[in-house]
């Protein structure tokens, strides 16, 4: 590992590098490097902006709006708050999961795949595609995509068709594309009608065609660029995620199991409502952003990585039969228990992509989905916790409420949380073998964004001020004078102050 | 069938004046008869709105902005790819870029009303000053909204330039993209 970059062992004579934000993420982030005279990374961090506040947004609110309310939280995934806020206030209806009506249950699995399909899909043909099939420095990875990409000409309108779908699944259920109200205590306000079942059956098969052909794409890409795939921005860690009773990939509603980097399991078929028991978050000086970590193992062995990687390493297998073979060659590649390299990321991510279409299509066959018995009633709770594994990874949402129903005390765990640790790093791996001793420029940096984009990370829910600011570079001397400064526009211009 | 006049109001209503946006689409909705004028509003432009520019003969982009040279600004937009880009905050020019890639064909006409903001906290309500903004913005729309002609439209622009330049000596084109909130 690279936690010695974490902290210099002297700040003097160091030169500072700042990235600044983080462009293609969702929001601010800044990268500092902090360099000797030989340009030797003696600190890397990878710093969260922005203080988002979502609890203190959240508290004093009736719990009843939750479902709505934190949609507002994410620009991205809103589905994934609005479907994790649901099944936390379920519980304070007294509505257990297993006592959710079938055709309630379904609804919401289906609005969850669409949300994941559209957002997986957005990610890896407008997010991340430029960076895999135009490579990042290396000459040789450009050379070996660009053929890859003759083959796939209409990948662009793929793309726009694949998110446009996975939006048209959302709108379905909830009403909307966005601020939709599917989701309520204990059910769904509404089930499909034969007609918008129909209406979304006219183009599922396309979906599945189009997420395998995307499969076969990463999986071309990685494997025609070995080992260096295999080995950038990679770091041997824990897995975390939900899990299906009998192992299986599972992304709605199931026990927390985790891994360790040699596949032992640590824990498994865990009662999400009891995960502080398990999980801790770390306050640290120097960011905003915390870091969780399994108890049992302690801050420093804990931290673990969740998102389509976790969750496609820690499955037994994936229940829809095109996914799972995806899988199976997914893991056989890279010849471990478990898949490490960070790039896998994409590819583990179209492997989720192809599992939505596929279960999509068996949703839609399914008639609960059109049933009319939507809502179940419980006996009243002051405590509830929702858990779901959003795109980027599992989202914890824990709700307590008064006597009159106001929300008093909130705590969310937001995915990129608990890969803080992770993609940290693997920005520290990046700047030691990658970035050390050379002499810097804008497309040695860009590995480091490159590295943490496999994350998909979401540094700045719910607002798209992200294009306000530039990509900005900066090196600063061991006096804290500014030497040289590079900013890159959103229009691609690139502009240079230097002092030096 | 279509409407021919799309308006696209995006910004999310809980980040204080990044609402200016959607807010002046409340302000149509509650105004004007919506005959051949769709309204559709969202957090964040993405890749997939390039589909909903199909078929029309005009369309309206309404955005808070940070850098905007008076309350609002009036721009024609012509397709460009962000280089940089974050699709998670997309331009609206790359919008249109994506739909020239996807269509093979040019856009139709668009247009970006863009009202000064200043605050984008979570939780905030919009700024007093965000307010005078968005009334000043919504007397300007309703004067589109009468003329809906690309003509005049870019009359308007040309007018709203001359203005600008006038008082401040700087051309609202000269405004970055990035610069919208």
């Amino acid at each position: 590992m690279y936690e010695q970059l974490e902290t210099a062992e002297s700040r003097e004579n160091l030169k500072r590098v700042v990235v600044d934000p983080i462009s293609r993420v969702e929001g601010h982030g800044k990268v500092t490097l902090l360099l000797d005279a030989d340009n030797k990374v003696q600190q890397a961090r990878l710093h969260i902006v922005e203080f988002r506040g979502f609890e203190r947004f959240i508290q004093g609110r009736p719990y009843w709006e939750l479902p709505v309310l934190v949609q507002r939280l994410c620009g991205i995934c809103p589905v994934s708050h609005h479907l994790a806020a649901a099944k936390a206030i379920d519980q304070l209806v007294g509505v257990d999961p297993e006592n959710l009506p079938v055709s309630a249950d379904k609804l919401r699995r289906l609005l969850h795949f669409g949300q994941l399909f559209q957002s997986h899909a957005l990610h890896f043909f407008h997010l991340s595609s430029p960076d895999l099939l135009f490579g990042f420095e290396s000459d040789i990875a450009k050379r070996s995509v660009i053929a890859v990409l003759g083959e796939y000409p209409d990948l662009g309108v793929q793309g726009v068709k694949m998110r446009k779908y996975g939006q048209e699944v959302i709108r379905m259920i909830s009403g909307k594309r966005i601020h939709g109200t599917g989701a309520i205590a204990g059910g769904m306000n509404k089930s499909l009608t034969k007609a918008e079942r129909d209406y979304l059956l006219e183009d599922i098969d396309q979906m599945i065609e189009w997420s395998e052909a995307s499969v076969a794409l990463i999986k071309k890409v990685h494997c025609s660029s070995l080992p260096y795939f295999d080995d950038f921005g990679t770091i041997r860690s824990n897995y975390l995620g939900l899990i299906k009773p009998d192992g299986a990939l599972e992304i709605y509603h199931g026990g927390l199991r985790a891994k360790n980097a040699n596949g032992e399991t640590l824990i498994d078929h865990i009662d999400y409502c009891k995960y502080n028991d398990y999980i801790h978050e770390e306050v640290r000086s120097w960011t905003y952003m915390k870091f969780p970590y399994l108890l049992s193992l302690g801050t420093e062995n804990g931290w673990y990585r969740v998102g389509p990687l976790a969750r496609v390493n820690n499955c037994d297998y994936i229940n829809t039969p095109l996914a799972e073979a995806a899988r199976v060659e997914f893991k056989a590649h890279s010849g471990e228990a478990m898949v490490h390299s960070t790039l896998a990321f994409h590819w583990a991510r179209m492997i989720e992509t192809l599992h939505c279409a596929e279960s999509i299509k068996l949703l839609l066959h399914d008639p609960d989905i059109m049933g009319h018995d939507l809502m179940a009633q419980g006996e009243k709770r002051y405590e509830g916790v929702g858990v779901i594994e959003a795109p980027r990874g599992t989202l914890f949402h824990h709700y307590q409420i008064d006597e009159n129903n106001i929300v008093t005390k909130a705590n969310l765990i937001v995915s990129t949380t608990s890969n803080n640790m992770g993609m940290n790093e693997s920005v520290r791996q990046v700047a030691a073998e990658y970035l050390s001793g050379r002499e810097l420029t804008e497309p040695l940096l860009n590995n480091l964004e490159v590295a943490i984009r496999a994350y998909d990370p979401c540094l700045s829910c719910a607002t798209h001020a992200v294009g306000k600011m530039p990509l900005q570079l900066e090196l600063i001397d061991a006096e804290g004078r500014m030497i040289d400064k590079l900013v890159k526009h959103s229009d691609g211009e690139i502009e240079r102050t230097s002092n030096g | 069938m279509v409407k021919p006049v799309l308006l696209f109001g995006y910004g999310n209503l809980s980040r204080g004046d990044d609402a200016l946006g959607p807010l002046l689409l409340e302000y149509v909705e509650n105004h004007f008869d919506l005959d051949g004028i769709e309204i559709l509003s969202d957090f964040q432009l993405q890749i997939e709105h390039a589909l909903d520019l199909e078929d029309r003969s005009l369309a309206l982009f309404v955005d808070a902005s940070v850098s905007c040279v008076n309350a609002f600004d009036f721009t024609v937009l012509t397709p460009a790819r962000d280089k940089s880009y974050t699709t998670h905050a997309m331009s609206p020019a790359a919008v249109l870029d994506v739909y020239q890639s996807i269509k093979k064909q040019t856009p139709p006409p668009c247009f970006l009303l863009s009202i000064k903001g200043e605050k984008f906290e979570l939780g905030e309500g919009l700024s007093p000053n965000a307010e005078q903004h968005l009334a000043q913005a919504c007397q300007f729309a309703a004067e589109l909204l009468h003329n809906r002609n690309v003509r005049i439209w870019r009359q308007l622009v040309n007018r709203k330039q001359q203005i600008c330049v006038k008082q401040t000596g700087i051309s609202p084109k000269d405004a970055r993209q990035d610069s919208h909130a």
